[in-house]
């Protein structure tokens, strides 16, 4: 599926928020991530973990300042972080589009929906309305949205919770981006949507042979869509494997962790498994491995050194002291 | 737009509102005689059959300088509502969408304005620009701008933070492009319930002016200038000042139920 070429390279990005009266957050603490051509990337971590700020950056949706982003995030070479605002909204919906998580206020809810898309497809092409409406017209039957022409002259409130999120899916593919950046995007609906939604954006993405990266707190949505998967902690992938990989051998005790949790038809307790304590403050990080003092394998290193990455072959690495040892 | 009809402020005041538009409009129809007929001989005349409000104390007929008053009034308040709506709002929306220094300086000039008794500042400006049409409008609008300014600030603060705004940034909207088609139509309801408010506000205020002699030039008649002009007489011919009260009352009455209409009708919470 993906032919090699990288289209997106995160490059030691940091972000932080400066806070009145105390240290600064630091949300995000040096990510390096690539995204190859067609490839789907599945990001997953806890609430609080960086991951939506991080994709935000590469949107450059985060306000800045007064975030401070350093690092370089080059989509096919050219470095976002140096983008000028016309480059930037250009870039924007154009090469990289964006699916939100709650389709219940990611449209604009005055406005016909029919209306939005095709206000964002003449935004990058210089279509009459006309045209732009025909093709709008299309996409919406693309995304399998039933008796598509009626619900085009909708208003959000009159849709569903699996329908606007089609909608957003359409506006986001209309003009054919290179990268679909999801975040959530199934998280605020039920199963079976969330089932349909997966599938038809897996679908889209072999279709028009264009990058994904989920963002995602469930395992399930990533097992279901990525080929590849970074885990996020604290502002830091500590762990990234291909999708079959990560789940038949996990290295870093934070993806074995996560693992444990989701519940199996095999699992025979009373409890679900959990990670104890909590993720770190990000205004106050651990010393060392920002992991150690959740982790039941730490040792004196742990507490005193961050741990480098330890690749274990090409693309396959995890940041922890004792991978490869403990399992 | 049915329950927005079953509402009975809602219905009231609007009904009150047209009318008072339907006898602006209608003015020439509705009167006999001319609204700057001096007639010296029957001055301060009862209402009779002849002057069904009676007349002023010039003579001339109460309902006619009424009638032909709500023109002036109405002209006048709903230009200066409008110089505030559009100044204070889009002023409102980029402050409250851009935030940063352009809202901190627009923010500090709206204080400043709003420092003033707005009366008080209604007459500086009608004094100092000179008594027009024109400069009414803008005496009374200009004032009447912090109150829309904070309406659409605050409401664009809020709407700003929605997902879809993120969302038309993310897709490649321009900042002028997102304020003016995601931000301005969803805090538009809010404005809205100011407006008929303002309007109330902006009827007397002309009222107040006219009363005060800063008001538009005689013999031209507006509400406040009747009341005016009747107030020596208040207690031997109180028909002057009390139908040309009674109008501004009525007619701020209106404008004010509506809001409270729109507020209910806008805000559940309510």
């Amino acid at each position: 599926m993906s032919d090699g070429g990288v289209l997106l390279d995160i490059r030691g990005l940091r972000v932080r928020f400066p806070m009145r009266g105390r240290g600064p957050v630091c949300a995000v603490n040096g990510v390096d991530l690539t995204l190859r051509k067609g490839e789907s990337l599945g990001i997953v971590g806890e609430s609080g973990c960086g991951k939506s700020v991080t994709f935000s950056s590469v949107m450059r949706l985060v306000q800045s300042p007064p975030a401070v982003l350093e690092g370089e995030i080059l989509l096919d070479g050219r470095d976002v972080m140096r983008m000028s605002g016309a480059e930037l909204r250009r870039m924007r919906g154009k090469e990289i589009a964006m699916i939100f998580q709650e389709p219940m206020t990611s449209l604009n809810p005055v406005m016909r929906v029919g209306k939005q898309i095709i206000e964002t497809l003449r935004l990058h092409e210089s279509l009459s309305e006309k045209q732009a409406e025909e093709k709008a017209l299309e996409y919406f039957q693309m995304v399998e949205i039933p008796d598509a022409r009626s619900r085009f002259w909708c208003y959000p409130h009159q849709l569903s919770g699996g329908l606007r999120q089609r909608v957003m899916i359409a506006m986001a593919l209309i003009c054919n981006p290179r990268v679909l950046l999801a975040d959530e995007p199934t998280t605020a609906l039920d199963v079976t949507i969330q089932a349909q939604i997966l599938e038809l954006l897996g679908r889209l993405r072999r279709k028009n042979d264009m990058s994904v990266v989920l963002i995602t707190h469930d395992l399930c949505v990533i097992a279901q869509l990525a080929e590849r998967v970074a885990v996020f902690y604290a502002g830091r992938v500590v762990e990234e494997a291909s999708a079959g990989e990560l789940f038949a051998n996990p290295m870093h005790p934070y993806t074995m962790g996560l693992l444990r949790c989701v519940p199996t038809m095999r699992t025979v307790s009373r409890r679900l498994d959990m990670i104890e304590g909590n993720i770190p403050d990000p205004a106050c990080l651990p010393a060392g491995c920002a992991f150690h003092p959740r982790c039941p394998f730490a040792a004196d290193v742990c507490r005193e050194q961050a741990p480098e990455k330890r690749f274990f072959g090409e693309r396959r690495f995890a940041a922890c002291h004792r991978a490869g040892e403990v399992g | 737009m049915r329950t927005l009809l079953s509402n009975k402020f809602i219905m009231l005041g609007g009904a009150m509102i047209l009318a008072m538009l339907l006898i602006a409009l209608f003015a020439p129809l509705l009167t006999v005689y001319p609204y700057d007929g001096l007639d010296l001989a029957n001055k301060n005349q009862a209402p009779s059959l002849e002057h069904m409000m009676g007349t002023d104390p010039y003579g001339r007929d109460v309902w006619c300088r009424v009638v032909y008053g709500s023109r002036v009034s109405l002209m006048v308040s709903f230009a200066a509502v409008g110089v505030a709506v559009v100044c204070g709002s889009v002023l409102g929306i980029v402050s409250g969408y851009l935030k940063g220094g352009f809202d901190l300086a627009a923010g500090r000039l709206i204080d400043i304005m709003m420092a003033f008794p707005s009366l008080l500042l209604s007459m500086i400006i009608g004094v100092a620009l000179g008594p027009s049409t024109r400069n009414m409008c803008l005496s009374i609008g200009i004032p009447l701008i912090p109150i829309f300014y904070r309406v659409a600030r605050g409401a664009a603060l809020s709407v700003g933070e929605r997902t879809f705004v993120i969302a038309s940034e993310s897709m490649g909207s321009g900042r002028f492009r997102t304020m003016f088609r995601h931000v301005l139509p969803n805090v538009l309801p809010q404005i809205f319930v100011v407006l008929s408010m303002g309007m109330g506000g902006s009827i007397l205020a002309e009222a107040s002016l006219g009363f005060l002699g800063l008001g538009i030039p005689q013999p031209t008649p507006s509400w406040g200038l009747i009341v005016n002009e009747g107030k020596p007489y208040m207690f031997t011919a109180p028909w002057t000042t009390g139908f040309s009260g009674a109008f501004i009352a009525l007619t701020i009455w209106g404008f004010n139920l509506l809001g409270d209409g729109l507020r209910d009708h806008l805000d559940p919470r309510v």
